[in-house]
């Protein structure tokens, strides 16, 4: 089978969806030249109308995609920077995402905002190394963070169909990911709806976005001493509740590994959810960045305040011993 | 509307005028909840320029809206009940004053975040061009809007881009309680000017004078020139928002509002009609606002447990706060 990496899938997705449909277009910084290596090849096949360099505006292109899909068209935008979205979470959250409950209900906002390399990319210090899918969460938006190549293409591909705005996070630890894929086989995945990468029956072990190979590598690792079932929530808002339910009620043990800072973090939130609605064997355990953290620039540093595998090996050994 | 037709736009500046009086009413009265922000006195600027846009033209407007929803041709019956959050309203109860909103006859909504709905319009104009659509768009905002990034951002957009959008400033001295002069350094035209918009300044009291300064921008625009501004200077005849109805703010010396509403829109346009003309769209706007009243009045109010609809374009049904 041939071999797909997360970056090409995303770039066939964009591809597949401008071919399918014409109201597709990209907006944003240097994509023509694909900066990000995520728009390659996309200018010489679909022209410079339908891949538009921005000035560097962010809040004024981000509203302008609002008004373009507004008026019909489904708009990408995508950002250089994972923090560019607090730049324009005002645009996104108070005008993109308000606009259909405002209006009761008299328009739609198709816009697909593209985040290529969220979270660490390792080396690139304070203010590129965000993970902000928990906000958009929190406000109700639809968010999404692939975790492989196939996933990556058919939420985007999702993405673009929607008729709700919607972030797509490409976590920059999940970029490089190659998978065996049959080409033939790509399809859209739904929103909402998440998947068990690895069955078990011990412990349920939540995992976002690139975390999730982190969660199966140690999956593995403990094989003889547990077996553990390992949850993609694809996903986050709207959450997989019923799906992530089903597996919890199985394994009666909850542990969430998130890439964002813990409080108010969707890890918070996914354990609140299951302890409502299921009854453990032993206290849930949760896995993420520091409270308010901020990724210093030395590598060891930068690694220290991201949820690892020791880490994440612990918590699943804690919530095994109890209970 | 090309040539001068001074019935009609007298008949725009007094239904505006006379619709937000009755909507003070019921301020007063206690029947429109939250207050508004009165667009008294600067009725000839929503008036005169859409009296310049055809019917599919595309407008956004502002948190001292109204006066540009209802100029632009909304029933003022449905626009009455969004303000007393009804079922009939034109956002179903969902919007209310400050985001009244009637997609199908091209109002895009007022908006309530100063300098927003520029982008908006922006992109929204761009893309119906883009569909084969021979439109133009006129965006509303005050002079506090011109310190807004987002603002100048779609200027820069706009010129860029060559979208034929009119950005409409009405300046009427005061950003709530902030005085042009200790906000705004160089001019409003200047602005425009250093994105190389042509830009020009008005008399806003002068419904006339603003819907030919309008015509000519507009008659540029369609004939394939960029976008332009129109500063219209006018003068808030009463209250930032009601609240100030009830909480006096000093910032406002009494000469100088008796000088401001010295020269009124109503009386101006008014002036060019025959007594015989005036009074009959004196009785007709009286006519209409009765029914307008009654009809927002016996209107029903909103099921509180649909409170949510119309969140999701997609149907999606958000989790309920409660256990
Ligand atoms: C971005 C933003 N900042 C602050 C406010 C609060 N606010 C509402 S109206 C207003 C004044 C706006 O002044 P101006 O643009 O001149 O319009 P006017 O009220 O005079 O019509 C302010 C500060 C807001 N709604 N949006
Ligand atoms: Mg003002």
């Amino acid at each position: 089978m041939p071999r797909l990496s997360y970056r090409k899938a995303l770039t066939r997705a964009l591809a597949d969806e401008m071919t399918r449909d014409e109201s597709v277009f990209l907006l944003g910084e240097d994509i023509r030249v694909a900066a990000s290596n995520v728009t390659a090849g996309l200018l010489k096949k679909f022209g410079p109308e339908r891949v538009i360099d921005t000035p560097l505006s962010e809040q004024a292109f981000t509203s302008f995609a609002t008004g373009a899909a507004l008026a019909g068209l489904r708009p990408v935008v995508e950002f250089q920077i994972p923090s560019l979205l607090f730049l324009v979470f005002e645009q996104i959250v108070n005008h993109a995402h308000k606009f259909p409950l405002m209006t009761g209900g008299q328009c739609e906002v198709p816009v697909t905002y593209l985040v290529p390399g969220s979270g660490s990319r390792t080396g690139w210090a304070g203010q590129h190394s965000d993970h902000p899918y928990g906000l958009f969460a929190h406000v109700g938006v639809t968010t999404v963070v692939p975790a492989t190549p196939a996933d990556a293409y058919g939420l985007l591909v999702s993405a673009i169909r929607h008729v709700d705005p919607v972030v797509v996070f490409a976590p920059a630890g999940a970029m490089d990911v190659r998978a065996d894929v049959d080409f033939a086989a790509l399809a859209p995945v739904p929103i909402g709806k998440g998947r068990v990468h690895r069955a078990g029956t011990d412990v349920t072990v939540v995992a976002v976005g690139h975390l999730v190979h982190d969660a199966l590598a140690v999956a593995d690792e403990l094989a003889g001493q547990a077996s553990v079932e390992v949850f993609d929530p694809r996903t986050l808002y709207p959450f997989d509740w019923d799906g992530l339910v089903e597996s919890v009620s199985r394994t009666g043990r909850l542990v969430v590994i998130d890439d964002s800072n813990r409080s108010c973090g969707i890890a918070g939130e996914i354990i609140a959810t299951v302890v409502e609605r299921v009854r453990l064997l032993a206290p849930p355990a949760r896995v993420t960045r520091p409270d308010g953290a901020v990724l210093p620039f030395a590598p060891a540093l930068d690694r220290a305040v991201q949820p690892g595998r020791e880490q994440l090996r612990t918590a699943i050994q804690l919530t095994l011993k109890e209970g | 509307m090309i040539r001068s037709d001074p019935v009609r736009l007298y008949r725009t500046v007094r239904l505006i005028r006379r619709f937000e009086e009755r909507a003070l009413d019921l301020v007063r009265s206690g029947a429109i909840v939250g207050g508004i922000h009165p667009y008294l006195g600067q009725e000839g600027i929503a008036a005169g320029v859409c009296a310049a846009l055809r019917d599919d033209d595309l407008v956004t407007g502002t948190h001292r809206g109204h006066g540009h929803v209802l100029a632009k041709g909304a029933d003022p019956a449905r626009m009455l009940a969004e303000l007393l959050g009804r079922v009939t309203g034109l956002n179903r109860g969902r919007g209310g004053s400050m985001h009244a909103a009637d997609f199908g006859i091209g109002v895009l909504g007022a908006n309530a975040i100063v300098g927003a709905a520029g982008a908006i319009l922006t992109g929204a104009v761009w893309a119906r061009r883009r569909r084969g659509d021979d439109l133009v768009g006129a965006t509303f905002f005050g002079d506090g809007a011109v310190n807004e990034g987002m603002l100048l951002e779609a200027f820069n957009l706009a010129a860029l881009w060559r979208v034929p959008v009119l950005f409409v400033c009405e300046n009427n001295g005061y950003a709530t309680t902030m005085p042009v002069d200790g906000a705004v350094a160089g001019t409003i035209p200047g602005r425009a000017e250093a994105f190389g918009m042509q830009a020009a300044v008005v008399d806003g009291q002068d419904p006339e004078a603003v819907r030919v300064a309008a015509a000519a921008a507009i008659a540029r625009m369609r004939a394939g020139g960029g976008p332009e501004l129109i500063e219209a200077r006018t003068y808030r005849f009463d209250a930032h928002h009601t609240f100030e109805h009830v909480v006096r703010l000093d910032y406002r010396a009494p000469e100088e509002v008796a000088v401001g509403r010295s020269r009124d829109p109503v009386e101006i346009a008014g002036g060019r009609l025959g007594d015989a003309d005036r009074a009959a769209v004196d009785a007709e706007v009286e006519a209409t606002l009765d029914a307008a009243v009654e009809f927002a009045l016996a209107s029903p109010e909103p099921e509180p447990a649909g409170a949510l609809e119309h969140l999701y374009a997609s149907g999606l049904v958000a989790r309920t706060g409660d256990a």
